[in-house]
């Protein structure tokens, strides 16, 4: 038997409206509970919300959706109270008192609304990330992911593919009869475009990197102010948890938001070769490892010995005796703030262009796994000459097509998303 | 009364095939037709075979079946259609003659032990607690059997329609199985109609051949049958015509005159093999359609004209013919007409082609829906193995999806069910490049022998091949340098370094024979043996990606849905998905998946609901 859970949907209190929703099979008994009457299904209505005491606890507008076609498949109830702690707290107190209703775990509701049916598994795949999203963009792809957006693209070229396949289809059941002629130089067109428009999505950012962030490493030689530079950029800014544990001692990481962008700020260790200490050398070789996984590289040291790409920073500006340089791409000084701000916007500015756009669903690994095996197919497909096997070709594609929204059930994709969402717990 | 474990209604394609099959597999079985002599009898095209039909034939004939041996017995014309393209869309086809053909069928069924032949014509169904106890026949006489397999084609119910004229019955000739029809229809079966037609048939001495193109018999050895050693009849030629505007005048004058278009017939017709009406009237811009004028038979005038089936007035359909050229002085044998016929909706079946609501009641052929001897022979096949393993208490041969057409068709029909008569296209076959006409045996015989419907002469010629291939394998075994290679003149890179003779033959331009100064002089590349394995080396990387996808259908093959599923518990699904599911009775989640209309969401919901339950029981 199914549990009926519920949890405050909206932000933490205080706030000026607060929802709870409520979700399973004793959810209307809940709300006859609260409201002492039954409520219209699909309108908002203004009712008292008593305990069972009969003590009243608010004055809410109440939606009563039953199911199953509703967000989770099941009898849903929303109650829109006012948004303060102690009248939130008094409701949630009021309904965990009722039999049959719990708390609902973090996900639940989406855990639910998967398990019957309500959405496929691209969806589900947005919701989870939705859950952990902690910036705007990450929220901004995952409700993409989420409403549906990349279902319905893959969707529309699942139907493409469909045609290109009829047509080498007919041209292999059909050709004895008359009727039907070789592939038509509309197809080598169709395909070809189709297959472009796959590399379109697959050159996108993954969702990954909104997870982990836009990765900028501060290196150059020791004492050169990177430390300083470092605890600037990311002390005045929301720190965020980032999902990569700081791998080293020697190598620090903060994972902070800057207008909604995450970004991963590293700290390494100074760069230089001519040390005899075996711990220091270590450190640095950690701090270039640092610089390959880098988005992008701040370099303070000496002008132009910096690894290819990196901007050159000339820092301390601030003290007479730092090192300048002659062309650098910005001149900073943490201590005194100056340009600080212009260099955050120009890190905006970068991962901007290499993140997902806000409101584009980005691709996690299986994504985009799966979409590299259907644009390969389509690849391999152009340049068989065997009919048989340009078809089967164009089927491989399909099933790929089919696995990234779940059409063709398989339990290993379906075991790992049951692993992110513990269904059947 | 009579007493046997198995009775089969009907002498056609799948009716034959249905009692050889429960008999091979030790039932005692009979054959109940309206008339003996009409057992065999090919009632549309003298034709057998085709693409994706000639898979069917072949796979039959892996199982010990009747259909390809007949073929040969009765073949005059053999072509392998899409030679051109790869081989595992070849498409064996023959056209035969009708009464060779008929005779080496009932040769066969007169033959076969545990089959006797009752004459007569099947009135009543017998039941007992709600399942078959036998079948009572119009005269009179009572037969007890543990399962009844219906092969009634399109006698159940059928209606000829030829212009204006309408006539009951399912062949020109012969009576329809009216009482039967009702007793199925009264025990509340979901069932439909659909329409098939026939062309006229053709004096051949009238046709003047001399001013048409002629389409030779190809000149290879290949026979339908495994077992057939050689090709027995001389081979005759076909002819090409086409249809004209002014044929296509005459019909379209006259389209008022079709009970296709007047709404005498509503039910639906094949896409795939449309009357030429249809064809006319969908395909206007078109200026002629081909048709092929194939002889009936060695010692017969009739010939059919293929490609213009028709239910238009007699008189229209000379005027449309003579139009034609080659055919300016021809005269009809016998106009074309249409058939309306009762056909039950297949998914009231499961996988065994057993009847959910009647147990013991099993159906093949086109009364499941389909179109085809081939089709209908495939049916009976599996339904005559099921029946026949249930009483016995044995096993049928495992048929999937990933080993046969069979069980494609059989799939395809009791979980899609059919909006127009159903013809096997390789294009169904998922599966396809493992598919093969060619290698239907070593596909299919090795499961008829383990469960015991492979007579013995099969079953030694099977065992001599399988020694014949051990040999083969270690000759594909041996390493050949790619500098030797290139030295004698194929187009490959000398530093290539070794490979196995079977690895080459995935290259392009290198084939058995060109490999054959490494093979061992008296390797006969040309056999049909050597061939399979060399086709089976080409395809083995494009096999070796189907190999996860199978995996993962196994893997959701083993998630069981219970007969009993409450599919309408499972929120999330619309109505129309719970009906489809209903009415198909999807056994597994991958099952369940090829229902058509569920969505991706649905499944995971199905999937997570089956689980639950499984822990429930």
């Amino acid at each position: 038997m199914t549990d009926t859970i519920f949890a405050l949907s909206s932000g933490n209190p205080p706030a000026a409206i607060a929802v709870i929703r409520i979700s399973g099979p004793d959810a209307g008994k809940a709300l006859t509970g609260l409201t002492g009457r039954g409520i219209t299904p699909r309108r908002a209505s203004l009712c008292k919300l008593h305990d069972d005491s009969g003590l009243l606890l608010d004055e809410a507008l109440v939606l009563w959706f039953p199911g199953p076609h509703t967000a989770t498949g099941e009898d849903l109830a929303e109650l829109h109270c006012h948004g303060g702690r102690a009248v939130t707290a008094a409701v949630e107190h009021a309904l965990e008192d009722m039999p049959g209703l719990r708390r609902a775990e973090p996900g639940e509701f989406t855990r639910r609304a998967f398990a019957n049916g309500r959405i496929d598994l691209a969806e589900a795949e947005g919701l989870a990330d939705l859950l952990s999203a902690e910036t705007e963009l990450q929220r901004s792809a995952a409700m993409a992911m989420a409403g549906g957006a990349f279902s319905r693209q893959v969707e529309e070229w699942r139907d493409q593919l469909l045609t290109l396949s009829a047509e080498v289809e007919a041209a292999l059941d059909f050709s004895d009869e008359d009727d039907v002629l070789e592939l038509s130089p509309k197809f080598t067109h169709d395909l070809a475009a189709l297959s472009d428009q796959l590399g379109g999505w697959l050159a996108r950012p993954r969702a990954e990197r909104l997870g982990e962030g836009f990765r900028i490493v501060l290196a150059g030689p020791p004492n050169i102010g990177k430390s300083t530079l470092f605890n600037t950029l990311v002390d005045s800014e929301a720190a965020i948890t980032s999902p990569i544990a700081g791998t080293t001692r020697d190598v620090i990481e903060r994972s902070v938001a800057i207008e909604g962008i995450p970004f991963t700020f590293v700290d390494t260790a100074g760069l230089r070769d001519d040390s005899d200490d075996e711990i220091e050398q270590i450190g640095v070789g950690r701090a270039k490892d640092q610089l390959k996984r880098a988005d992008l590289v701040l370099w303070l040291g000496p002008e132009y010995e910096g690894p290819s790409g990196a901007w050159e920073i000339e820092a301390q500006i601030d003290k007479d005796a730092h090192m300048v340089k002659s062309a650098p791409d910005l001149r900073v000084s943490a201590q005194s703030g100056e340009n600080i701000d212009l260099l955050k916007q120009r890190l905006i500015a970068a991962a901007k262009a290499k993140l997902p756009k806000p409101g584009e669903a980005a691709l996690n690994t299986r994504q985009h796994n799966l979409l590299s095996l259907a644009a390969q197919a389509l690849v391999d497909s152009q340049s068989v000459g065997d009919l048989l096997v340009k078809a089967e070709f164009l089927r491989q594609a399909r099933l790929s097509f089919d696995r990234l929204i779940g059409r063709s059930t398989t339990e290993d994709m379906l075991d790992s998303l049951f692993g992110r969402f513990c269904i059947g717990k | 009364m009579h007493d046997f474990d198995i009775v089969v209604i009907g002498g056609g394609h799948a009716g034959v095939e249905a009692a050889c099959a429960s008999a091979r597999m030790g039932a005692c079985t009979a054959l109940v037709s309206f008339d003996a002599s009409a057992i065999g009898a090919m009632s549309c095209n003298p034709a057998i075979g085709g693409l994706g039909k000639g898979h069917l034939v072949r796979e039959v004939d892996a199982l010990d079946g009747v259909i390809a041996c007949a073929a040969d017995a009765g073949a005059i014309h053999y072509r392998m259609l899409n030679r051109s393209k790869g081989s595992a869309v070849w498409g064996p086809r023959i056209q035969a003659d009708r009464k060779r053909f008929k005779a080496a069928v009932q040769y066969a069924v007169a033959n076969q032990a545990k089959l006797d032949v009752l004459a007569g014509e099947a009135a009543a169904l017998r039941l007992q607690g709600g399942r078959i106890s036998g079948l009572d026949l119009a005269d009179g006489t009572a037969i007890s059997a543990r399962a009844v397999i219906l092969c009634t084609g399109t006698f159940l119910g059928g209606r000829l329609f030829r212009g204006e004229e309408i006539f009951e019955g399912g062949r020109i000739g012969e009576n329809a199985a009216l009482k039967l029809a009702d007793q199925l229809r009264g025990a509340d079966l979901p069932m439909a109609r659909l329409k098939t037609g026939t062309p006229p048939r053709l004096d051949g001495r009238t046709i003047d051949w001399s001013a048409l193109e002629e389409q030779p018999s190809d000149g290879e050895n290949w026979t339908m049958s495994a077992l057939t050693a050689q090709r027995v009849n001389p081979q005759v030629f076909c002819a090409i015509t086409r249809t004209t505007p002014e044929a296509h005048d005459a019909i379209r004058k006259n389209l008022h005159r079709s009970p296709l278009f007047t709404g005498a017939i509503d039910a639906r017709g094949p896409r795939y093999c449309p009357s030429i009406e249809d064809k006319i009237h969908r395909f206007g811009d078109r200026d002629g359609h081909q048709v092929f004028l194939e002889p009936e038979g060695l010692d017969t005038h009739v010939v059919y004209p293929n490609g213009i089936s028709t239910s238009l007035p007699a008189d229209v359909q000379l005027k449309m013919l003579r139009a034609m050229p080659g055919l300016a002085l021809v005269e009809m044998d016998v106009p074309g007409y249409a058939v309306e016929y009762d056909h039950i909706d297949p998914r009231a079946l499961t996988a065994d082609l057993q009847l959910r609501a009647i147990p013991g009641l099993y159906c093949a052929g086109q009364i499941n829906g389909t179109t085809g001897y081939e089709e209908a022979a495939a049916q009976g096949l599996v339904a005559g193995l099921n029946a026949a393993a249930k009483v016995l208490g044995k096993q049928a041969p495992a048929l999937d999806r990933a080993n046969s057409y069979i069980a494609v068709m059989v799939d395809d029909l009791t979980l899609q069910g059919v909006s127009e008569p159903y013809r096997m296209l390789t294009a169904r076959a998922e599966y396809r490049l493992r598919l093969r006409a060619n290698n239907a045996s070593s596909r299919l015989t090795p499961l008829g022998i383990e469960v015991g419907c492979i007579g013995s002469e099969r079953e030694e010629w099977f065992k001599r091949r399988e020694d014949k291939r051990a040999r083969h394998e270690e000759q594909f075994a041996r390493t050949v340098a790619a500098r030797d290679l290139a030295d004698a003149g194929f187009g490959v890179r000398r530093d290539g370094g070794e490979k196995r003779i079977d690895e080459w033959l995935r290259h392009d331009g290198i084939d058995l024979e060109g490999l054959s100064p490494w093979l061992d002089e008296e390797f006969d590349a040309e056999c049909d043996l050597a061939q399979e394995m060399a086709e089976d080396a080409a395809y083995a990387p494009y096999l070796a990606r189907q190999d996860a996808e199978l995996r993962d259908l196994r893997a959701s093959e083993a998630v069981e849905i219970d007969a009993n599923f409450p599919f309408h518990e499972v929120p999330g699904l619309s109505n129309e998905m719970v009906e489809r599911l209903e009415a198909a009775k999807p056994p597994s989640l991958a099952a369940a998946g090829r229902v058509p209309g569920i969505t991706p969401a649905a499944l995971s919901a199905l999937l997570v609901h089956a689980r639950r339950r499984q822990r429930a029981a």
